[in-house]
């Protein structure tokens, strides 16, 4: 029996660029098995980023659905829409966008502290998740301090805070040099091996080759979905 | 930062302008406890030449009244001291030494004679005397005779400060008895003022009534209805101050509403980061708020500092208005002043961040970021 974590129906997203009306996503379905990791690639301007934007609830289709785990998200209000993603959905981006004026595991705390998670469990779980990433040692560093690629391993750290059920990732590897990439392609594998369902948006051939799935996409429509072995 | 502090130091100095002046006069009219005054019918101490007669007459009547404690009358007039070919001429207070509440003395000791007097820094300076030395002065000049009248020898008892007088004044204090003889037949038996201190728990209103019922030739005003006079005759410092003060705030406010914004402007992408990773909008309008507030609260503390520095000089440029009390203040630092520049500062703070933050935390999260990403 299939188990499956996230659907999109039919999506559509349509938005104004000055006078012309760019349409981004141009109705697309897919499923997501718990537990799958998935990789859509396709040229720049074909709509995977805005796809994965739907997906992880931080933009409103035009038309069609979303749902993850039984949820409608896009059918959520702002606040509702919140919740959901600070409980079920880890958001790893091309920036890393750490917050500067705090420390890695200040950072790593932050979503369990906005789900009050109380203090000494969330600095414990922090600890875990920054030693899980390779940062054991540099708890108290601020992202000024940190490497390209520490501070994605923060990111990431920070995505896994609340457990989620689904890892979105933009980009992960590209702002990291070669060496740092594949460091970070075998930190998001290894955390597809132990549980957490993953749809990654790259342009990064080795990223896409470490998915169980790759999603092809051009001019806001899946062109190629097919399963590949794991390397 | 530098802005916000001079927007606080200013807001604060005019919020010491609009109530020093007054807060300053009512300790200066309270400082020896006299709660009362007594000056001619229609006028405010010595806001006239006029006196009041009978004054031995009005100490009776007082003393019927079982509330008042102690009654001061004073004399205003001039002394003229004739110092080698210079004539010295200085303001005279004729009061009763040992009741009186017009001076402090600084050095040697009260008038207890009728011939001693005691004077201000600025007489002694400009006759030569000294503690110990006899002066010979006169208490009138007759203009057809061009000579001085009611000359007396006087020996200087003491050095004080005049409490009502501005700093550098020439005054000198006789016992009233002297200044009235010295006068002769013009100012037999008169006053200038009368002050009263009431009794330890009497309600001081009431005792006004015993006394304007008791003596309807006179005019009586409590230290509540000079103050009410100075109010209306004060008002345009206080509107003055309004306006500054409000001007500070506004100008603190846009500093701060334009800092948050560039803060806000700046940090776009890890704003709309927090809230895609779930943290609560309303949780990242406090967040910046919190900011605005504390970038006000530091320049408020700097600014504080600087407006006490700034009210200094002013005040001093201030008190030298000739004829100005020295002990009068135009501003007068009072904590509640402080607590009250800091509040008004931390609401114009929190209302400063609130809409930056608003705007920034309601921002697209997809859109902003992607515009953070081109950028």
């Amino acid at each position: 029996m299939s188990d499956t974590l996230l659907t999109a129906h039919d999506l559509r997203r349509e938005y104004h660029m000055g006078d012309e009306l760019v349409r981004a996503v141009r109705g697309v379905s897919l499923q997501v098995e718990r537990g799958d990791y998935v990789a859509i690639v396709g040229p720049s301007g074909c709509g995977k980023s805005t796809l994965l934007n739907l997906i992880g609830g931080i933009d409103h289709p035009t038309a069609g659905s979303v749902t993850i785990d039984g949820a409608r998200i896009d059918q959520m209000g702002d606040g509702e829409a919140t919740r959901f993603r600070l409980r079920h959905i880890g958001f790893v981006f091309q920036r890393f966008y750490l917050m500067p004026a705090l420390t890695a595991i200040e950072n790593v705390e932050l979503p369990m502290a906005e789900a009050k998670v109380p203090r000494e469990q969330r600095g414990r779980r922090a600890r875990e998740l920054l030693a899980y990433v390779g940062l054991g040692e540099r708890h108290d560093h601020r992202p000024a301090q940190l490497s390209g690629g520490e501070q994605q391993r923060v990111a990431i750290a920070r995505a896994l805070a609340n457990k989620p059920q689904l890892l979105v990732a933009d980009e992960p590897t590209g702002e990291l040099d070669a060496k740092t990439g594949a460091e970070m392609i075998e930190l998001v594998a290894q955390v597809n091996r132990d549980g957490t369902t993953i749809v990654v948006v790259t342009h990064d051939e080795d990223l896409a080759h470490a998915a169980r799935r790759v999603v092809h996409m051009r001019d806001g429509v899946i062109v190629d979905d097919r399963r590949q072995d794991a390397p | 930062m530098l802005g916000v502090a001079v927007s606080a130091a200013m807001l604060l100095d005019m919020v010491m302008l609009s109530t020093g002046m007054r807060v300053s006069l009512r300790t200066l009219l309270l400082s020896r406890g006299f709660q009362l005054r007594l000056a001619p019918k229609g006028t405010l101490p010595f806001d006239t030449d006029a006196t009041i007669p009978d004054a031995s007459n009005v100490i009776r009547v007082l003393r019927t009244i079982p509330e008042v404690s102690t009654i001061s009358p004073v004399l205003g007039g001039q002394l003229h001291v004739t110092v080698g070919t210079r004539t010295i001429t200085a303001t005279a207070l004729g009061v009763e030494p040992s009741v009186q509440g017009d001076y402090e003395i600084t050095q040697g000791r009260p008038s207890a004679r009728p011939n001693e007097l005691v004077a201000s820094d600025d007489f002694l300076r400009a006759t030569g005397a000294k503690i110990g030395d006899t002066l010979s002065a006169a208490s009138g000049y007759d203009p057809q005779l061009r000579s001085f009248t009611g000359r007396r020898t006087f020996l200087v008892v003491g050095r004080a400060r005049f409490l009502y007088m501005p700093a550098e004044h020439r005054a000198v204090a006789l016992p009233i008895a002297t200044l009235q003889q010295m006068r002769g037949a013009e100012l037999r038996d008169r006053a200038s003022l009368f002050m009263i201190r009431a009794r330890e728990g009497a309600d001081v209103d009431t005792v006004l009534q015993h006394i304007q019922a008791a003596l309807p030739a006179v005019t009586a005003v409590s230290i509540e209805t000079a103050m009410r006079q100075v109010d209306e005759r004060m008002s345009y410092f206080r509107q003055l101050a309004f306006i500054l003060g409000a001007v500070s705030l506004a100008v603190g406010f846009l500093l701060v509403t334009t800092l948050v914004t560039v803060s806000v402007n700046e940090r776009l992408g890890e704003i709309v980061v927090m809230r895609a990773i779930g943290v609560a909008r309303s949780r990242v309008v406090l967040q910046i708020v919190i900011e605005g507030v504390a970038i006000m609260f530091v320049g408020a503390i700097a600014g504080l500092g600087l407006g006490l520095v700034t009210a200094r000089y002013l005040n001093s440029i201030l008190a030298a208005f000739p004829g100005l009390p020295a002990a009068i203040d135009f501003f007068v630092f009072e904590p509640r002043d402080a607590w009250g520049a800091l509040g008004l500062l931390t609401v114009a703070g929190i209302l400063a961040g609130i809409y930056p933050s608003w705007r920034g935390a309601s921002l697209p999260i997809a859109i902003t970021l992607r515009e953070e990403a081109v950028g």
